[in-house]
């Protein structure tokens, strides 16, 4: 009893991690499931027929694809031009910092359902053509921001002494930039941009408003929740999953191993 | 931390020249940025009230034109006015559901998960790795009727209508799980800077667990409370993606009627009026509730 009054916090956080990969466990063993009817939803029979052939159901694959290179897109721009707005604010004096403050927090403020129609709207208005473009430019838009964020917290977070030291040494701007701020930073700069890849490939509302006929793999979902899901698209997101664990988790402790390794070089001396 | 304090001395005591020059290396770093959330955030939001405002031209179904028309609000209100409040009560649900979920595990990263830290952290973003749309489904297999959750409760006779699936219970227990990460990390960051010597001393002036918490640990960690449970509110009052996939029709939110309305029907005046609503609702709510918690310093 008193072993639990004391671990309790430990226990009921455990229970939470649990509770969070829950329908994730669902999802990667439906992924070995054999359906009964065409909707995956209750455990039939074991099958590696559809990790066997990943691509077997027409447009599970293309969808995904196209998802992808949107992605990389969007987080190419979404990222420079986010990190540029974060130097900007951390880094300078300028009139209207305010307003470019309030800029960033309002996109993040407003539920999709919004930022999608209202980009719609005004799509629909100029009679611009609903594709591929329409979807780049909204995911650059929602993105932004989150860089914006992630890569102040960064720079904020930086010991401002070693910029200090870099330039007491006579290094130029330029070669302060280079060999010291950017590479503090860069840590950040990377986060920011798996963070906006993830939120670009996984994005549905926004998407869905301004795709037109254009499938991306979310879409391609939600199109077919209403006639059953291929069994294919669990064994993909699994394998998705995986992936991205795997190299979040290997960056982790890369970089963990660095922090130590440089710690203990700075306790030598 | 509102404001952004200099890093360098460089700006204040430099001369008027080069802090001209540098200003203008800011707006140069800021125009592209600024430039496209211009482009692509504040003139949609303009376009969509303008929408709102139209007519519909006479005889062609789906075409509108430049209007007043200010009784579109009135017809989305008096239509749809069911959603908005079921939205608003799920969200609202959903969102005191997740922060008393998330605070214990928020907690133990930031006071006791020592060396697990870090992996603890990436755990709470993991789910975000996996599909959106694809976990939300799974819920329908875990809370399915002969599911062990639904029978179990149902064996104790605790389900008003025998079931979960297709239920508002089912769609506020989606909008809990699908945001939890965004109520967990703002609230470990805030707990994370609380110095546990605070904590300490409470316990050495004979404070009791509970006192301590309530009167250190809590007001200390009201800015991330705030900070998340505006990041679960704001997104889980305009999905309609749990109300589709784990509600009966009957369940259907704002972001249902604003997509059906756009999509479906092509009445665009109707749906920006929603979607123009929705977001005033929420612009207003956020700003009364960064105003009564005092911290207005979110970004």
């Amino acid at each position: 009893m008193r072993w639990l009054r004391r671990n309790i916090i430990g226990i009921i956080a455990i229970l939470v991690l649990v509770y969070l990969f829950v329908p994730i466990a669902v999802v990667a063993v439906l992924s070995f499931n054999q359906p009964e009817g065409k909707y995956n939803t209750s455990w039939n029979e074991f099958s590696v027929a559809a990790w066997q052939n990943i691509c077997g159901v027409p447009g599970v694959c293309s969808s995904f694809a196209l998802s992808i290179q949107i992605g990389l897109i969007a987080t190419a721009v979404a990222t420079i031009f986010g990190t540029m707005i974060a130097f900007a604010l951390v880094r300078y004096r300028f009139r209207g910092r305010d307003t470019t403050n309030l800029l960033i927090f309002l996109p993040m403020a407003t539920p999709e359902v919004v930022l999608g129609s209202s980009l719609l709207a005004l799509f629909l208005n100029l009679t611009f053509p609903l594709g591929f473009w329409t979807v780049t430019i909204a995911h650059i838009m929602f993105i932004i921001s989150f860089v914006v964020v992630a890569v102040k917290a960064r720079l904020q977070g930086m010991d401002p002494r070693l910029e200090e030291a870099s330039r007491d040494l006579y290094a130029s701007p330029r070669a302060t930039f280079r060999h010291v701020t950017f590479p503090l930073v860069l840590p950040g700069i990377l986060g920011a941009a798996l963070l906006g890849f993830a939120l670009s490939f996984d994005d549905f509302i926004i998407t869905f408003f301004n795709a037109g006929t254009l499938v991306t793999f979310p879409v391609y979902i939600w199109g077919a929740a209403q006639r059953g899901i291929p069994v294919q698209v669990y064994a993909l997101a699994t394998l998705v999953f995986f992936v991205a664990l795997v190299l979040v988790v290997s960056v982790q402790l890369v970089n963990a191993r660095r922090r130590r390794r440089l710690e203990a070089s700075v306790a030598a001396q | 931390m509102p404001a952004i304090v200099p890093t360098t001395s460089a700006s204040t005591d430099a001369p008027v020249t080069s802090h001209r020059r540098r200003s203008r290396t800011a707006y140069l770093l800021l125009i592209p940025g600024l430039g496209w959330l211009g482009i692509f955030f504040v003139i949609p939001i303009v376009t969509l009230f303008f929408t709102s405002l139209q007519a519909p031209v006479e005889g062609r179904s789906g075409v509108y034109q430049a209007a007043f028309q200010i009784s579109n609000y009135g017809e989305a209100i008096s239509e749809y006015w069911p959603q908005f409040v079921r939205s608003f009560t799920y969200s609202s649900i959903a969102t005191i559901l997740a922060l008393i979920i998330a605070y214990p595990l928020a907690y133990f990263i930031a006071f006791k998960a020592g060396r697990w830290r870090a992996l603890m952290l990436v755990l709470v973003v993991a789910p975000f790795f996996a599909s959106f749309l694809l976990r939300t489904y799974a819920w329908r297999t875990i809370l399915s009727d002969e599911g062990f959750i639904t029978s179990s409760l149902n064996a104790l006779h605790l389900l008003p209508d025998d079931r979960i699936l297709n239920t508002s219970i089912a769609v506020i227990l989606g909008l809990t799980y699908n945001f939890l990460p965004f109520m967990i990390l703002p609230l470990y960051a805030s707990l994370e800077k609380i110095d546990p010597r605070l904590i300490e001393a409470a316990n050495d002036l004979y404070a009791r667990p509970f006192t301590g918490f309530r009167k250190v640990v809590w007001p200390l960690s009201l800015p991330g409370v705030v900070a998340g449970t505006l990041l679960t509110f704001i997104p889980a009052s305009g999905d309609f993606i749990n109300a589709k996939l784990l509600g009966s029709p009957g369940d259907s939110m704002v972001g249902t009627a604003i997509q059906v309305n756009f999509l479906q029907f092509r009445d665009y005046p109707i749906a920006s009026a929603l979607s123009f609503i929705l977001m005033a609702i929420i612009l207003v709510v956020v700003f009364i509730y960064i105003r009564r918690a005092g911290t207005e310093d979110l970004v």
